[in-house]
């Protein structure tokens, strides 16, 4: 007997359910990219390298994120959080870059 | 309309105190997963942490009442600083109103009959009785209690020879206490609010918890990592922090601030809460400008966690970087402005009822204020490069965090004190040690703030002859503080075992907690409550004295 | 009616959301302890970029890359298991799980080579080949043994946690499954870790 609110998101198993295949599809994937990173490590791209293996890593654990764990299917709320997470950790990274750059 | 129904208005004989569950004696404490019960837990602890910092403080004013040595070496003062700071950091301000009253009444507010995770709240209070524990061992073992500043800052603390790894490890555990705390509330709110209980119809006191537990779980991590790091320095010689091994000590202070100024809001925020409670109830009307002060919690939140480098204006940090840390300090203070105003403006009109926890909540504004714009004028740069380091600084912060969240504490003891045990204390002595305490406190703070200004540093355990006079003004002025403390303290302690016994709803007060039997009951509600009104709507209330 | 103190775990069961709420927050402390670390790296590789290509050719790319694959299959694996709990299809969530288990037990063993060859060489903090490195490689190896180090341990406690898992599960426990999902996340977390971990150590040569 819960006494929960009647706030719209349900309560017990999230219905959806994800298929094997889908899994197995989206870890393809993720081993496509890690090649895809390892290989383009190997050229020389110098200000762009860190660029381009932040963005296949972001690629990846977005992908982890959505369908691993399940983030494209939960209550936005989640998603929101996550997103604002990542937001504040960047906020960070940039502000002290401000001062060490600058100094 | 549905009030729960209540059995009668008296005191509640078989309450949470009184209840025989699966433990038996002390073990029906120390297992209890009963949030009014932990509340408790974690009141013992931290008033018993708050009384050892206030003594060392106590001592080290003692230390300032003449020049030279006078009890204490300069290495041993020393360790007294760290100490006062450590302790009241992270034992007693940082847990303070979420670990008592927010375990308490957070739940009974929102109508639910406990948090979400009970064990780990549980967990909660043995991370901070771990932590209490290693700092002791700290203390006593080896070469002895840390030297370096509750700040901790590298290179000093990866160097000095102190038990800086054991307070490191102390303070680690403390922060893990502080985060399931916050994991476990946002769940709560998020999850169990009684039906008909929207967000805008929580108390102000939950949304304040609230914003508190979002940085709580936050900003955590960092210091925790930070403090790790600075362990692996000193155990394994890693030297992140070390110019030597390439490092930037000034990252240290980026790092360790980045936690510890969104933490100085973990304090703030359920003061703020406290006090938004306390006002409509001896104003008997209701909030003025619920929203606002809603919207306003999360603001300070957020802006509260961009504002770390105004700590660091003198390190060697980037001028860019100071002009803009500075810019948002200023912009901090409004959402805290704007707090102020609806509170002073719920008092205008309203049927103004002079109890002690009002006036220790008008005694919190006041002291607040001039903790705020005490701040504001640390955050102009040309102003900080003298008053930093300085007593100014010290002044500052313990009209905020003693002027403050120490007096919305103490308002809230005051205020909730008769639904948890049932009784009432002496509301003479009550606001005679309210009087004693305000004047120590400004006796002692006020003359920081000017000594500071003229130039007196902090930290140091001696001073030149023309911080003299000021100092021996300080400690009579924490002399008479203590004095006040002592006596507000034993009126409630007293009280605890001998005070008149009270019924349901002594002050009048609207929220769901005067609602329900004094003491609660074990489960708190006998029916899940509707909720079809504001939280601070006089009209519905059933008032028993 | 009269509610007992059991009220609340039974609900806590039932509301399956809130408990994920409660561990997804749990995660996001765990990607704000490793931010802050995050956050030195990326100080001290702009200050000292050159420096961390020539430490970053002293790292094992292809160990490396068989970690990330071990890693990544190990989260395919932990999320078909829980989808097979969720059908009801015990058997295969213990197979799965199981094979989880061993991937990371894989990436452990890997590591512990790693490691081992570098502190052979003198290259460990503290240690006397590091010591008389420029600033930057030290740097970078202080780094990678914390955060690597940091990393290792939450796998480490991944695989006790699966473990206790894999023990609920063959006994039929009761809420196995939002148990299961739950570490899961977790699991899935210290691959994510891992997943930035990787280019920023192993790839910058």
């Amino acid at each position: 007997m819960n006494q929960n609110e009647s706030s719209a998101a349900q309560v017990g198993p999230s219905i959806h359910s994800i298929g094997y295949g889908t899994y197995v599809l989206i870890w393809i994937g993720l081993v496509v990219f890690t090649g895809l990173t390892v290989v383009v490590s190997g050229v020389d791209l110098k200000p762009l390298t860190a660029t381009a293996a932040l963005t296949i890593a972001a690629i990846k654990a977005i992908l982890v994120l959505l369908y691993f764990m399940h983030l494209k299917y939960e209550p936005s709320l989640f998603k929101t959080l996550v997103v604002v997470v990542v937001i504040a950790l960047t906020t960070f990274i940039i502000f002290t870059f401000l001062d060490v750059l600058f100094r | 309309m549905a009030l729960p129904a209540v059995a009668g208005s008296e005191y509640l004989e078989e309450n949470y105190l009184t209840v025989k569950g699966r433990f038996r004696g002390i073990w029906s404490w120390l297992l209890s997963t009963d949030h009014k019960r932990i509340g408790i837990l974690y009141l013992i602890c931290i008033i018993t942490a708050f009384l050892a910092a206030v003594a060392i403080g106590f001592l080290m004013r003692l230390e300032q009442l003449n020049m030279g040595e006078t009890i204490v070496s300069a290495r041993t003062y020393n360790s007294f600083f760290t100490l006062h700071g450590v302790i009241m950091v992270f034992m007693f301000i940082i847990p303070g109103i979420p670990a008592v009253f927010g375990n308490f009444f957070l739940p009974i507010q929102i109508g639910a009959k406990d948090v979400f995770f009970p064990r780990i709240n549980l967990l909660s209070w043995y991370c901070w009785v771990g932590g209490a524990v290693l700092l002791i061992v700290a203390l006593f073992t080896g070469t002895g209690a840390p030297d370096t500043g509750w700040t901790f800052y590298a290179p000093y603390s990866t160097r000095t020879g102190t038990n800086v790894t054991l307070a490191l490890l102390a303070a680690f555990i403390l922060g893990f206490s502080s985060i399931l705390t916050g994991l476990n509330f946002i769940t709560t709110i998020h999850r169990m609010r009684a039906p008909g209980m929207g967000w805008f119809r929580m108390p102000l006191f939950v949304w304040g918890i609230y914003a508190t537990a979002w940085i709580q779980v936050l900003a955590t991590p960092i210091v925790g990592i930070t403090l790790l790091m600075v362990l692996t320095e000193r155990v394994f010689g890693v030297g992140i922090f070390d110019a030597a091994k390439g490092g930037d000590p000034v990252l240290y202070q980026h790092l360790f601030w980045i936690y510890s100024h969104p933490a100085v809001y973990i304090m703030i925020l359920p003061g703020m809460g406290v006090i938004s409670e306390i006002i409509p109830a001896f104003a008997k009307r209701t909030i003025f400008g619920y929203k606002a002060i809603a919207y306003s919690s999360m603001a300070i939140a957020i802006a509260g966690s961009l504002v770390w480098g105004h700590h660091m204006f003198v390190s060697g940090q980037s001028y860019l970087i100071s002009v803009v840390f500075s810019a948002i300090t200023f912009l901090v203070a409004i959402p805290s402005a704007i707090k102020v105003f609806n509170w002073v403006a719920t008092l205008y009109k309203g049927s103004i009822d002079p109890q002690p926890p009002l006036l220790y909540s008008l005694t919190f504004i006041f002291l607040f204020m001039i903790g705020g714009f005490s701040g504001i004028m640390n955050g102009v740069l040309n102003v900080n490069v003298h008053i930093h380091d300085t007593y100014f600084v010290v002044s500052h912060f313990h009209y905020v965090m003693f002027g403050g969240t120490g007096l919305a504490l103490f308002a809230a003891m005051h205020y909730w004190f008769p639904k948890m045990f049932g009784r009432i204390y002496s509301k003479k002595l009550a606001n005679i040690a309210l009087a004693i305490e305000f004047v120590g406190f400004n006796l002692l703070y006020f003359t920081m703030m000017i000594m500071g200004y003229r130039g007196m540093p902090r930290r140091y355990y001696d001073h030149l002859p023309q911080f003299h006079t000021d100092h021996v003004i300080a400690t009579v002025g924490s002399w008479i503080l203590v004095a006040g403390l002592l006596l507000m303290f034993g009126n409630l302690f007293w009280s605890i075992f001998r005070g008149k016994k009270v019924g349901m709803n002594p002050w009048g007060g609207a929220t769901l907690e005067w609602q329900i039997p004094t003491p609660p009951p074990h489960e708190n509600f006998e029916e899940v409550p509707y909720i079809d009104h504001d939280p601070y709507d006089f009209k519905k209330v059933k008032v028993t004295r | 009616m009269n509610q007992t103190a059991n009220v609340t775990s039974e609900m806590h069961h039932s509301d399956e959301i809130g408990a994920k709420l409660g561990m997804w927050l749990f995660l996001f402390t765990e990607l704000l302890l490793f931010g802050g670390m995050f956050i030195l790296y990326a100080i001290y590789r702009a200050s000292h970029s050159h420096e961390f290509f020539l430490a970053a050719s002293e790292l094992d790319t292809f160990i490396g890359t068989i970690n990330t694959l071990a890693l990544l299959t190990s989260s395919l694996t932990v999320a078909l298991s829980i989808e097979a709990l969720r059908r009801g299809n015990r058997k295969l969530s213990i197979t799965m799980l199981i094979v989880t288990i061993l991937l990371g037990i894989i990436f452990m063993i890997n590591k512990y080579f790693e490691w081992s060859a570098k502190i052979h060489h003198g290259i460990y903090p503290g240690g006397e080949v590091l010591l008389r490195m420029s600033d930057g490689e030290m740097l970078f190896f202080n780094l990678y043994y914390v955060m690597t180090g940091l990393h290792g341990l939450h796998v480490l406690v991944g695989i006790v946690v699966l473990s206790a898992m894999l023990l609920f599960i063959t006994r039929g426990n009761q809420s196995s499954a939002i148990k299961l999902e739950n570490s899961g996340l977790y699991w899935h977390l210290v691959d994510i870790i891992w997943i930035f971990l990787f280019p920023l150590f192993y790839l910058i040569s």
